[in-house]
Formats: structure tokens, C-alpha cells, sequence
């Protein structure tokens, strides 16, 4: 049976210098596999006599686990050796950058009504909308604007000849809500506003957001209370706020509102033209004769309105300091305001 | 209106610095938008006088003047000015005097002779562009700095007032209310009446009492025009932003800006006969004092004599009648002119004065005598003249009377939310020259005549609520029910159509709601939209019918700012007629153009294309859960590529487009690449369906491939509509492996590879049921489509 020896000498010899996995399980194929020299040695047992039987046996039973014991040892160092080797060359520039579409963004004014409708909705108002053709009487009539009123002259407005006109605020809302009902309400009403006006801070074209809560007893208290609160919680921090008389047809009392200047912090710099201060909306409470122009009983429900730019709102936010940027809609300005 | 703080001061003068006092102004509804100084920052000018004055010996247009400034000593100072002369009284920069622009004065030789000092006009001293000659002060004391002499500390508040305050469009309006926020009613100036030293009068007459109920006239003569008026007054006005022209101008513009009545001058010579306050007659002209001719109507008020028009009522006076040095005589008018007269004529000739500006607001209809008083009294003091009587043409009863007004202590408390103590309310309101009687249940309140404002209870509590101070008003938050309003699920929520174009690389654009005509006539010719009759340029005048003109425009100006890739999106609405109603339609449209994705490594670069658009739509659609409804079927629209457009439906429902832009746009617009475009009505496409549970196959499903050709004209949905028909129940997904033309396949003939997906709810599949599937599936292409198998 020096055969037997030869042989586990020789393949042992060859296992360790199998190159690949594959190699090696031809080797092993060749000696344990089904028809292999070490399985044909085992089936040949029984040819022998039978007290040669056991040793012979035991020879081939310790050459066949030597072999495989081998075959085994060498086949965790090509595996191991391949890993290696597959580290080795998949390496890859994990800084080239993505492939794909890259994403886009929303406009600055819409982030900004956005934001403000999602504020409101959290203090329980809903959001409106009206036409942006109206008539005279929705945008200016009922609005205890008559003709010849001086405001008028205020709002350069867009006619189309037959009594049709552009609105020229969001106010107009009010009307419709207020005919509409029911009340109370608490709504707001964002959209497009247009006076013929157009130079280094105004744009024939712009956005406003109206705001009309009409309850039994709805106070100027209540309504400094809310600007208050929309304000600190649209700029994320705490603000002064001041309540300035003024005068709005379609209010009485009326005031402007101011807000400690946001980028100054109150100190006086460019922007709010050293005082301090950045006015940021008109308000007011409902003048009962708008309550008589659509019928509303000024004695039973009393009402507070307000109105913003949401221009200005985002240029307080961002710092964009023209408003005619927002409607050269130039990408390399809207990139800057992809977040979010 | 700029007013100067010394002036408001000199009627009240509360203890308050100068930027409290424009803070309190600020937070009762008058804003001080601006204070700036009187003049600018100059020391050492004092007041001299020229003793002597002599011709340089060098220079004709020199003088060298001997000057005083403390009655003993004497300074050389050479002058160019002309009017410079012995006797005469000016301003005096000493050498060491600091003026604006950095200048100090310096001995100096002018052509030899040595100056000691320069006498200063009002230009350099900062005091107005007015340079001809060195200021004259004949009124001032010698040796007295210029600054106290002048009043020149002095603030310049620039107010903005609301339009329905026109009392306080004046000295006087300002400091009731100043006196208001210290708690007290203005105590008004005494104004002695000037006593007529002669009789002359002038005939006037009001036509129209409803227009003009009062005109209070005086005559005065023997007036010296050349005379000039004296610095203080002449500061006083430059302050509030006028300038002097004569003293019978100035006097008027004076009164007017200290009591709020605007005033006329006539030349009495030039007037013929008498006045009528009447309608101007259809035809009627007049040239006016600013030179220009204004055609008159009906609806115009004017003042008119025997020989015309020679005003435009409380508006600006006619040129042929008006004052000049050359005058002597006067008419002098006070009006009262109803808001509603002035402002009809202000408006039809668009004339901004500063006297309609009042009277269209409301001037004080007693005001009228007191103020010709004071008119007079500073006239005659600088030009001289002989007044004749005060006289007053009225029909008092169409002159506005205040109406009292009930304030009921609840109301008040309910609108302010703050409850003001009874006291504390009535003080205010007298304050404010109100008279106030107790009621049960309040004040009965009457306005003063000056008031125009007053109407209504509201009127009031905004009054006491403004002297009050907002300020002091609490923050108070309403006790609301928790009321539930429903949120459709049936809609797509408005926001996340913008999200998805957004994560899909567009950005969000906001155009105008109009657009160029001529482009969106080249686009979609014969749209016929909405024309605005006052634009604001050609450009944009008509209402968009679609968002694409915006959309292209704003693509165009981005490749021309080197973008080689826009993608841009824009919600809003469009502006559609049809059948004589107008639409505001809400639209989602985008565009895309250039390259497909940025540049980058991994992706060829290659242009976007309508398939890449399509799957932005389809990704907007998808979020209805209706995908499957909507079908895009080929279809022509002018401006999109004939071949290349589709029209997407709803079921029967047109919804939108998709397309390319006609090449023949694409040449004339000038445009680099081929745009893309797409329009959604947002309310039809984006209608959502409630998401309904189905049980999910347990089963595995199966799938085969397989490719047929068909005619080129075989739309994919022509093939769809048949497998899905030939499959019956069990297509689950059919994927568009590849379209192929070319080698292989006959020309005019196109090979489509599907990938079909087979699964059954209730039972595997087994290869056999996808094996007869696939041919009944086959068996009908052929049929229907004339289809051939391709490498079967």
C-alpha cells in the first residue's frame, strides 16, 4: 500500500499549490468524488481479505481525512484570498458625485405663504380664495371705498373697460366670506394682487395674504394678540410689536403694524432707515359699514381684518432686498431657496 | 407734509425731546417718516453790517465792504455778491468759521486785497439753492450768532398723513392733537382782527352753494409786491418745502400751512366786475398759473368773472388774473369747497395742489375769517396796503354741521378689549375739541367743525383708542370652540403637486397673470383673451389663456443667462372665456428644455425629450391612484409640434396637454433648444380616489416576454388595450421592454418587446396557463393589429 502514500504525498503537495477554488475542487473531485482514487480504493476494500480488511481500511480512512482536511484548510485560503482580492479591486472614488436628476425648489413666495397657511391652520383658521377679476363693488364698494373716494387714488388699479378690474388687494375676500358665511369665521386668504405701479419697489404684480375673523366678540386685543403671536412664530423668536393708528376705509379703528426690525434687532440700521422698526401690515376692525354691505349685523358680531405683503414678509425672511428678483424668476436665484 | 418743529412748538411745546415728540406723533396715526435737521452743521456766522462798500480796485464785479459785526470794530471782507451795499445787514462767516462742505474760512487776499471773512448767501450756508446774493437780515441784531438768529436748530418733521386727517394737514391740526397727547385741548391763538381802512369791496356771487357755501373776501390796495418777505417767514416755508416767490404768495402759502385754509390772490385790476362761484360751461378753458391749458366741464367748479374762468375751484388759480411784483391792489379769497367738488376736478385734470389736496380732505368751514385776519395782519406788516372789510358771502345752510354721535361705554370696551376708565374717556375727547355730554349708557359727542372723520360710534373709539395709546391695549387671546373642519381626501392635497416637480429637478417660477399679446396671439392664435384698458406697458396687457407664454419668456432670459438646462413649473391661474363667461382656471404647467439631467459622469448628456416630460406628468398623475384613467392621445394644438402633442384625458375629460414646441415657434422665439411643455388643470386632473384595501395574491405570478411587430402606426395604447383584452383577468403589469426599427424589421414596421406579468388571486399559475395566455394574446395582435412575432 505504498501506493496510498505516494498518493497523499503527491495531492498534498498539490492542495496547497491549487491556485484557485476551482483547482482545488478538481483535486478534490479527483480523489474523493464519486468515481475518485481514494473513493475507488474504499470500494475496493471489499476484495481483500477479510483481517487485511481492517487496516487496510484504516489506512485509507486516515489518507481520506488528511486529504480533506487539507482540501478544507486550502479552501478558507483561497476564499479568504479572494475577499482580499475582491477589496482589493473594487475600490472606488466614493467622492465622484451621484448620478441622476437633481431636485429643484420651490419659489420664495410660495415657501413664505406656505409657511404662513400652515401657521394659520394651526390657530384654527381656514384658508379662502376669491377671484382675481372682480367687480367694483367686491373690491372697492362694499369695501366703504365709493367712488371718488380717496383711496382710490391709492390703488392704481388695472380696468378692462367693461367694470371688470384686476383686484387690487386680497380685501375683496372678505366680502364674499362675509356673504357666504356662516359665521363666525376665521379665515385667511392668500393670493395675487395687482395695482398698475412699477418702479425699484413695486411690481404690477404681487401677493397678499388677507385675514378676516368675525365672532360675537372679537376685540383689538384679540387681534394684537394674534398678530403677535404670528409674528414671533413666523421669524422663530421673540419680537416687539407696535400697534400704529391708521386709517383704512374698511376699518375702523385701523392701525399698521411694526415689528422690531428683524435684522437690527431693534438698534436702527439701513433697512428699517435707523428707527428700529419694519412695518409689516395693515389691520384693523371691521368697519360696520362693510358689515351693512353684506348684510352683516354690526350690533351682534363685531370683526377684525388684516393684510400682508408676502413680498416683503419674504424679504424680511430671506434678505432678498429687490422685489423685482421674484419675478425675473432667474434660476440662479430660485436655487438659493431650494430647501426645505 | 414737512413742517418745521420749531413752528409746531411755538403753538404747543410739550416737554418732550424732539424724537419723543415724533414717536408720540407716530403712535397716535401721524408718522414721522423723517427728521432732519433745518440746516446743516455751521458755526461761527454771525450777524454784520456792511458800514461801507466799495468797488474792488481790481475786479469790476468785486466789492470790498467794511463790515460790523459789534458796532465798533471793522472787518474787510471782499464780496461778489450784487446786492451787496452799505447799510445792509447779512450773514457774516468769520475767519475760523466752519461752513458746510468742510470750509473754513481763512484770511485771505482776493485779487490783492485781503479779506477777513466772507459774507455767505443761503446756498452756501445750506439754507436752499437760492444763491442770488448774500442773505439779507434787516431785521436782526448785529453780533447775534446766525443760527439763533434764524431759529436754524431746528428739526424738519416729515409726516405721513392718512388721507382722511386733512385737519391735521397744518401747524395748527398738529398741535391740537400734540396738545391731545399731553391731555389738554389746544389753546388756540388769539388772532386781532385788522380794521378796514378803506371800504372797497368786490361783488361775488355763489351759483352753486352745494359746491361753495361760504367765500370770504377782502380787498386790499396800495400793496408793495417788490417787497420781500422777511427770512423767518421766508425759513418757514422753506421748511415745510415751498419756496418764497413774492410777500402776497408767500403770506398765502403761510396761512395756509399754519391754519390749514388754502387762499387765493387776485390782481383786483385784472378782475372784471365781480366773482362767480359757478359750473364751468362745456368748452370752457383756462390757462393756469403753472402756464398749462386745461379744457373744463360741467363737472367743474370755477371762479369766474365778467370775462371768464379765472380758477379751477379750490384746485389752482388762472394765470390771467393772477399776482405779480407788479401788483397793488387784492382781491384775497377764502373759500370753503366741498371734499367731493375738489377732488371731481383735481381727479379729471389729475392736478395734485397743495390746496386741493386740503380741501379734498376737508378744510374747517369756520376757519375761513380768522384765517383772512391773519392773512391780512402779515401782509400788510411786509408789503403794506390798505384793507377793506372782511366780507362774507355764505348759505350756512349748506355749510357741513357735526352731528353728535353716541359712544356707549359697552361698545367701546368690546372693540377695544380694554375697558377705559369713564374720566379718562371724556378728558380725551374734550381733548380733542369734541363737546361731550353724559348719556346712560355713554357720551353723547359732537366733533368740532374740523372734523370730517366723525360719523360713527367706530369713529369715535378709534379716537379715544388712538389717544389711549394701541400700546396700552392688551394682547388677549379669544376663547375659540375646537370646531373640525373636514379635509377632502378626493383631492390631491394643493401642495403636493409642487413637492413632486420639485423632487423631479423643476423649479417653482412665478410670472405675471399678464402676458405679451403678440406672443401669446403667435401661440395660440385667436385666443381672444382678456385686454387690460390701462396697462402698464404693451408687453403686459392681455390675461394669460395659458401659462406657457410666461413660462417660455422666462425660459428664453434664462438660456440667455447661460443656463443650458430649465426645467421650471408655475401654479396659478389661467384667464379663459367661453361662452361669454370668464374662467379662472387653477393650472399646472411647467417646461423643460436643454439637457435632460445636469451634467454629470455616469449619464450621457443627451436633450430633453417628450418621454422624459411624460413621466413628470405621469408622476403628477399617480398621485390621483387613478393612473390607469388618464390616456394621452395624440392630438394637434397650433403651437405644439403636430406629431409630438398630445392631449391627456380624464376618461372623457380633456385635462391638459403635453408637447413639444412647434420648430416653426422655436425659430421665430429664437430658442436654443426644443422646449417641452406641459399644462394641467389642476382642479379635473388632480381629483384623487379614496384608496380601497385588496387582498394581495399569496400567489406567485409569471411572466413572459415577448416581441411583435407591428405597422409604425400601431399606438403602444392600441397594443395595450389588446393584451389586456387577450389576457382576460390575469395581466397584473405589462413593462415596454423596447421599441426597435431597423435591421431585421421591414421598414414602415416597428418591433415592440413587452414584458407581461400573469398572476391569479386565487390559485398558481402554472406555466402551461401563461403558455395559452401568451397565444390567445399573440392570436389577437395578430388579428387586430396585423402583428408578427419576432425571433419567437
Amino acid at each position: 500500500m505504498n501506493d496510498l502514500s505516494t498518493i497523499v504525498d503527491q495531492t498534498l503537495g498539490e492542495i496547497a499549490r491549487a491556485a484557485d477554488l476551482n483547482a482545488l475542487e478538481q483535486i478534490r473531485v479527483r480523489l474523493l468524488g464519486k468515481t475518485g482514487v481514494i473513493t475507488e480504493q474504499l470500494k475496493s476494500l471489499g476484495g481483500l481479505p477479510a483481517e487485511a480488511r481492517p487496516s487496510a481500511g484504516q489506512r485509507i480512512n486516515e489518507a481520506k481525512q488528511s486529504l480533506g482536511e487539507a482540501i478544507t484548510k486550502r479552501r478558507a485560503e483561497l476564499e479568504q484570498a479572494s475577499v482580499t482580492a475582491a477589496l482589493a479591486a473594487g475600490q472606488i472614488d466614493v467622492t465622484l458625485p451621484g448620478r441622476g436628476q437633481a431636485s429643484g425648489g420651490l419659489h420664495p413666495v410660495t415657501k413664505v405663504r406656505l409657511r404662513m397657511e400652515e401657521l394659520f391652520r394651526r390657530a384654527g383658521f381656514r384658508v379662502a380664495e376669491g377671484p382675481e377679476v372682480e367687480d367694483d363693488f367686491h373690491n372697492f364698494e362694499a369695501l366703504n371705498i365709493p367712488e371718488n373716494h380717496p383711496a382710490r387714488a391709492l390703488m392704481d388699479t388695472f380696468y378692462f373697460g367693461d367694470g371688470r378690474l384686476l383686484r387690487t388687494h386680497t380685501s375683496p375676500v372678505q366680502i364674499r366670506a362675509l356673504r357666504e358665511g356662516p359665521l363666525p369665521l376665521r379665515l385667511i386668504a392668500p393670493g395675487r394682487v395687482y395695482r398698475s405701479d412699477s418702479d425699484l419697489t413695486h411690481t404690477p404684480m404681487f401677493h397678499q395674504i388677507e385675514g378676516l375673523v368675525v365672532d360675537e366678540n372679537v376685540s383689538l386685543a384679540n387681534l394684537k394678540a394674534i398678530l403677535h403671536g404670528l409674528m414671533e412664530a413666523f421669524f422663530e423668536r421673540k419680537l416687539g410689536i407696535r400697534f400704529r393708528p391708521s386709517y383704512f376705509p374698511f376699518t375702523e379703528p385701523s392701525a399698521e403694524v411694526d415689528i422690531e426690525c428683524v435684522f437690527c434687532s431693534g438698534k436702527g440700521c439701513r433697512v428699517c432707515k435707523q428707527t428700529g422698526w419694519i412695518e409689516v401690515l395693515g389691520c384693523g376692525m371691521v368697519h360696520p359699514n362693510v358689515f351693512k354691505a353684506v348684510g352683516v349685523d354690526a350690533e351682534r358680531w363685531t370683526g377684525y381684518a388684516f393684510g400682508m405683503g408676502i413680498e416683503r414678509m419674504t424679504m424680511l425672511r430671506y434678505g432678498v432686498n429687490d422685489i423685482r428678483l421674484y419675478f425675473d424668476n432667474d434660476l440662479r436665484f430660485l436655487r438659493q431657496f431650494q430647501v426645505g | 407734509m414737512e413742517l418745521s418743529e420749531a413752528w409746531l412748538r411755538e403753538w404747543v411745546n410739550p416737554r418732550w425731546e424732539s424724537v419723543q415728540l415724533a414717536q408720540r406723533l407716530t403712535m397716535a396715526g401721524f408718522e414721522v417718516e423723517g427728521r432732519t435737521p433745518a440746516a446743516p452743521v455751521f458755526s461761527g456766522v454771525v450777524v454784520g453790517e456792511i458800514v461801507e462798500c466799495r468797488k474792488h480796485p481790481k475786479a469790476d464785479k468785486l466789492s470790498v465792504c467794511s463790515v460790523t459785526t459789534d458796532g465798533k470794530n471793522r472787518l474787510q471782507i471782499v464780496c461778489g455778491a450784487s446786492n451787496a451795499r452799505a447799510g445792509l445787514k447779512s450773514a457774516v462767516a468769520l475767519v475760523g468759521a466752519k461752513l458746510p462742505g468742510d470750509v473754513t474760512i481763512q484770511r485771505t487776499p482776493l485779487r490783492d486785497v485781503e479779506s477777513h471773512g466772507m459774507l455767505c448767501s443761503a446756498r452756501e450756508l445750506g439754507l436752499g439753492d437760492e444763491s442770488e446774493g448774500i442773505l439779507e437780515l434787516p431785521d436782526s441784531r448785529i453780533g447775534t450768532d446766525l443760527r439763533r438768529a434764524l431759529a436754524l436748530d431746528d428739526t424738519i418733521l416729515t409726516l405721513n398723513l392718512t388721507p382722511n386727517r386733512g385737519d391735521t394737514l397744518s401747524v395748527r391740526g398738529l398741535a391740537r392733537e400734540v396738545a391731545a397727547l399731553m391731555g389738554k385741548r389746544l389753546a388756540e391763538k388769539r388772532q386781532k382782527p385788522v380794521s378796514p381802512t378803506i371800504e372797497a369791496r368786490f361783488p361775488v356771487k355763489l351759483s352753486v352753494p352745494r359746491a361753495c357755501p361760504k367765500f370770504v373776501g377782502r380787498v386790499i390796495h396800495g400793496v408793495n409786491a417788490r417787497a420781500q418777505s422777511p427770512l423767518w417767514l421766508r425759513e418757514r416755508l422753506r421748511r415745510s418745502g415751498l419756496r418764497a416767490i413774492n410777500p402776497i404768495v408767500d403770506v398765502t402759502n403761510y396761512v395756509m400751512l399754519e391754519l390749514g385754509t388754502p387762499m387765493h390772490a387776485y390782481d383786483l385790476l385784472k378782475l372784471q366786475k365781480g366773482i362767480d362761484v359757478r359750473k364751468a360751461r362745456a368748452g370752457e378753458r383756462i390757462r393756469l398759473l403753472d402756464g398749462s391749458d386745461v379744457d373744463l366741464d360741467e363737472r367743474d367748479l370755477v371762479i369766474a368773472d365778467a370775462a371768464g374762468a379765472v380758477g379751477i375751484a379750490g384746485v389752482m388759480g388762472g394765470e390771467r388774473t393772477a399776482v405779480s411784483v407788479s401788483t397793488t391792489d387784492l382781491l384775497l379769497e377764502i373759500a370753503y369747497f366741498s371734499p367731493t367738488q375738489v377732488r371731481t376736478s383735481a381727479r379729471q385734470h389729475a392736478l395734485i395742489t397743495d390746496a386741493a389736496q386740503r380741501f379734498e380732505r376737508g378744510v374747517d368751514p369756520r376757519a375761513q375769517e380768522q384765517s383772512m385776519e391773519r392773512a391780512t395782519e402779515l401782509l400788510i406788516a411786509i408789503a403794506g396796503g390798505e384793507p377793506g372789510p372782511i366780507v362774507v358771502t355764505a348759505v350756512p345752510k349748506q355749510l357741513p354741521r357735526p352731528q353728535a354721535v353716541i359712544l356707549r361705554r359697552s361698545q367701546l370696551e368690546r372693540l377695544l378689549g380694554v375697558r377705559v376708565p369713564d374720566a379718562r374717556v371724556r378728558r380725551i375727547l374734550e381733548s380733542l375739541g369734541m363737546s361731550v355730554k353724559s348719556s346712560r349708557e355713554g357720551w353723547k359727542v359732537t366733533p368740532p367743525s374740523h372734523r370730517f372723520d366723525i360719523a360713527i360710534e367706530a369713529d369715535l373709539i378709534e379716537e379715544v383708542g388712538r389717544i389711549f395709546g394701541f400700546d396700552n391695549v392688551p394682547e388677549t387671546h379669544a376663547r375659540i370652540d375646537q370646531l373640525f373642519t373636514p379635509v377632502s381626501e378626493q383631492r390631491v392635497d394643493a401642495e403636493r403637486p409642487l413637492w413632486t416637480l420639485v423632487d423631479r429637478g423643476y423649479h417653482e417660477a412665478i410670472t405675471y397673470s399678464f402676458v405679451d399679446p403678440k406672443l401669446q396671439e403667435q401661440l395660440f392664435p385667436g385666443a381672444r383673451p382678456l385686454v387690460l384698458s390701462n396697462p402698464i406697458s404693451a408687453e403686459l396687457a392681455a390675461m394669460r389663456v395659458s401659462l406657457w407664454p410666461g413660462l417660455i419668456a422666462i425660459a428664453r432670459e434664462n438660456l440667455r443667462r447661460q443656463q443650458d438646462r430649465v426645467r421650471l413649473f408655475e401654479a396659478g391661474r389661467k384667464f379663459v372665456t367661453s361662452s361669454g363667461a370668464l374662467h379662472e382656471v387653477a393650472t399646472l404647467a411647467g417646461i423643460a428644455l436643454g439637457q435632460a439631467l445636469p451634467e454629470q459622469w455616469g449619464e450621457a448628456k443627451r436633450v430633453v425629450d417628450f418621454y422624459d416630460v411624460k413621466a413628470d406628468v405621469e408622476a403628477l398623475l399617480a398621485t390621483t391612484g387613478t393612473a390607469d384613467i388618464f390616456t394621452f392621445a395624440s392630438d394637434s394644438l397650433s403651437c405644439l409640434h403636430p406629431g409630438r402633442a398630445a392631449r391627456i384625458k380624464r376618461g372623457d375629460r380633456n385635462v391638459g396637454w403635453l408637447g413639444e414646441l412647434h420648430p416653426e415657434l422655436v425659430r421665430t422665439l429664437d430658442l436654443t433648444y426644443t422646449p417641452v411643455l406641459f399644462e394641467l388643470e389642476t382642479a379635473a386632473a388632480l381629483e384623487a380616489k379614496l384608496p380601497v384595501f385588496e387582498e394581495i395574491s399569496k400567489f406567485p405570478a409569471i411572466r413572459r416576454d415577448l416581441a411583435i411587430v407591428v405597422d409604425e402606426g400601431v399606438p403602444l395604447a392600441a397594443i395595450r388595450e389588446h393584451v389586456s383584452v387577450g389576457a382576460r383577468s390575469l395581466l397584473r403589469d405589462l413593462r415596454v421592454l423596447s421599441v426597435y426599427r431597423g435591421k431585421g424589421v421591414d421598414s414602415g414596421r416597428k418591433s415592440v418587446a413587452l414584458g407581461l406579468i400573469f398572476q391569479e388571486t386565487s390559485r398558481t399559475l402554472t406555466s402551461q396557463d401563461a403558455d395559452l395566455t401568451v397565444a390567445a394574446i399573440l392570436e389577437r395582435l395578430r388579428r387586430e393589429l396585423n402583428a408578427t412575432i419576432r425571433d419567437q
